[in-house]
């Protein structure tokens, strides 16, 4: 059918209302990157908009001068990657045994898992349990309290549900346990989703602040997040070091942008990968029972 | 000899399934720990909690919802409750309708490489902590660098400081909500009209209806049970609090609108070691919320709608 130049202009109308969407999203993140990677006297004058000006590195060189943020980059990416197995393996550990309609109790088990997504002991009760445990101001406080995401779980579920029983009985009949089913099957096949389900736990993880802000009252095990957040508030000794170094009222603005790039780049990174699945991911999670 | 086969029976089953119940062990154990455990301290809602006898030992208080009055009579607590009210409301309101209106956007989309190269970007913002985009807030709004305010300076007005003006920092807050979650709203409402027919648009093709009309009289019905669910869920939270968004864009000088129900048990509580009291705001917080979300899914089911369990 040949479409009629009335739909020709709507298409392009569309296409140009996508397009604001897109600047819209775009615009303040590119803005941060131009200011972060401008010269000090750009900024002072107010002359840097989308595209760098007097291009310098000089703000990420402050940056990586602050022993304290560059140590909790490393430290928030080794965190990330303990955190981003110990979770994928207890997502496992829950979504597998859960999909044998013969195991008995699993109605209950999965009951037991799906309440904790509705029901929460709250701020204070959490606190103190950690407090209980002697786990405040330790690393552990930071992996294990969120090791399991129920949402992901389902998701997992979901998928290694939909794989045919059938390949799983053919497998029983050769005599395979279900620790072999999982390890020969049920793992290889879901790959995609597991990739999924790691992103999704890595960029948790990376991102996540408020279990820091209240478990780790010492700097010194401070993820990457709650150190920016202290730069950005001026909290942080990164501004001291700044000040004995050059005196420019306006590089703290840089050196904010440039901080604020560092915890974004590797989203940036990953986020192609991520892209690929998450949609799938997404719908599969809406699936509950 | 029944009973023996019947032991036999129960013998195979768990010999068959005990590496199942291993597995499942460390998932209950953790959520036992982790997620059951600490709600035997709710309790400390109800006593008067002391940090060095711990919640059991700390006798109960006298009457026992003292600490329940205490907050209803202090300011704070009704600032907290009426900001965690009027946010949802506010992000309800705008952050509801954006994600169906760009959902249909894309849909209409002809280019399909375009279409792909939009959502990927419209996602992008969801991927970004609360931290990162309130330090990006505050560059784009600082006073006199920021860059929105050197372009309002160059039309002649006068700089903004959007962030300490407690009206406008109600509006940069809502704004941004919707900036980090417009895009990867519209996944769900994708997905449902990918549900839809296509004999539907050809038929209505074939009878030379408009965009406009396929669009209100396919599109629109084919998500509406979309929009039911997802609305009235959206409404069951409406007292929820998130932590990491007030928290990151909140400053002193607009605490009066931007102090929520979680940075409040954050700021008495953890920091304020007033444990018992903001215990006690916590769990009614946590009754309230869920009574809604077990209303408004007896709403949606009352719809004829799935609802989310």
């Amino acid at each position: 059918m040949v479409k009629s130049t009335k739909r020709k202009i709507e298409d392009l109308i569309i296409a140009m209302i996508c397009f604001l969407f897109i600047i819209l999203c775009l615009l303040p993140v590119v803005n941060i990157l131009a200011r972060s990677l401008s010269s000090t006297q750009a900024l002072i004058n107010n002359r840097v908009s989308i595209i760098p000006v007097d291009f310098t590195l000089e703000s990420y060189h402050y940056v990586l001068k602050d022993v304290a943020f560059v140590r909790s980059l490393w430290w928030t990416a080794v965190l990330t990657l303990i955190c981003t197995l110990v979770s994928l393996a207890m997502t496992i550990l829950c979504s597998y045994p859960l999909i044998f309609d013969s195991l008995k109790g699993r109605k209950f088990l999965n009951g037991m898992m799906l309440l904790t997504m509705y029901f929460s002991a709250g701020t204070i009760p959490n606190y103190l349990l950690m407090k209980d445990l002697d786990l405040i101001n330790k690393p552990l406080v930071l992996i294990i309290p969120n090791c399991l995401s129920i949402f992901n779980m389902i998701i997992l579920r979901s998928f290694l549900y939909g794989i045919p029983d059938s390949l799983r009985e053919s497998a029983q009949l050769d005599g395979a346990g279900p620790v072999a089913i999982l390890r020969k099957i049920y793992l290889p096949l879901s790959k995609p989703v597991l990739a999924t389900l790691a992103l999704f736990y890595a960029v948790g993880r990376w991102n996540g602040f408020s279990d820091a802000l209240m478990y780790l009252p010492d700097a010194k095990y401070a993820p990457i997040q709650l150190k920016l957040y202290q730069v950005i508030n001026n909290l942080s000794a990164i501004e001291t070091a700044q000040q004995e170094g050059f005196s420019a009222p306006m590089a703290s603005e840089g050196l904010k942008a440039a901080s604020v790039m560092f915890a974004t780049i590797p989203i940036v990174i990953i986020y192609p990968f991520l892209q690929k699945h998450f949609i799938s991911g997404v719908t599969l999670g809406a699936i509950k029972e | 000899m029944k009973q023996k086969s019947a032991t036999r029976k129960t013998a195979l089953y768990f010999k068959k399934t005990w590496s199942l119940y291993l597995m499942m062990s460390l998932p209950v154990a953790f959520a036992l720990v982790f997620r059951y455990l600490p709600m035997t301290n709710i309790a400390m809602a109800f006593k008067e909690y002391n940090m060095f006898k711990g919640v059991w030992a700390s006798p109960w208080s006298d009457p026992v919802f003292k600490w329940f009055e205490k907050a209803f009579t202090t300011k704070d607590f009704w600032d907290a409750l009426r900001n965690t009210l009027m946010l949802n409301s506010l992000d309800l309101a705008f952050g509801f309708p954006i994600p169906v209106f760009l959902a249909i956007l894309l849909n209409e989309l002809a280019f399909k490489r375009y279409k792909k190269v939009t959502q990927t970007i419209v996602y992008l913002p969801h991927f970004l902590s609360w931290i990162i985009i309130s330090g990006i807030a505050k560059q784009l709004l600082a006073p006199r660098s920021g860059i929105v305010n050197v372009l309002l300076n160059s039309v002649g007005a006068k700089p903004i400081d959007f962030l300490t003006n407690p009206t406008l920092y109600i509006g940069t807050y809502i704004a941004f909500g919707l900036w980090k979650e417009m895009g990867w709203n519209t996944i769900i409402y994708l997905a449902a009209i990918t549900g839809i027919n296509p004999e539907l648009y050809e038929a209505a093709e074939v009878d030379g209806a408009s965009r406009w009309k396929k669009i209100w009289h396919i599109t629109l019905p084919g998500i509406r049970s979309t929009i039911v669910v997802l609305l009235i869920m959206n409404l069951g939270r409406i007292l929820g609090s998130e932590f990491d968004r007030p928290y990151s864009m909140a400053n002193s000088l607009v605490m009066s609108v931007a102090d929520v129900l979680s940075t409040y048990v954050y700021r008495v509580g953890i920091r304020g070691f007033q444990f018992s009291l903001t215990a006690a705001v916590g769990l009614f917080q946590s009754v309230i919320c869920v009574i809604f979300l077990f209303s408004a899914n007896a709403i949606a089911k009352k719809f004829g709608e799935r609802g989310i369990w």
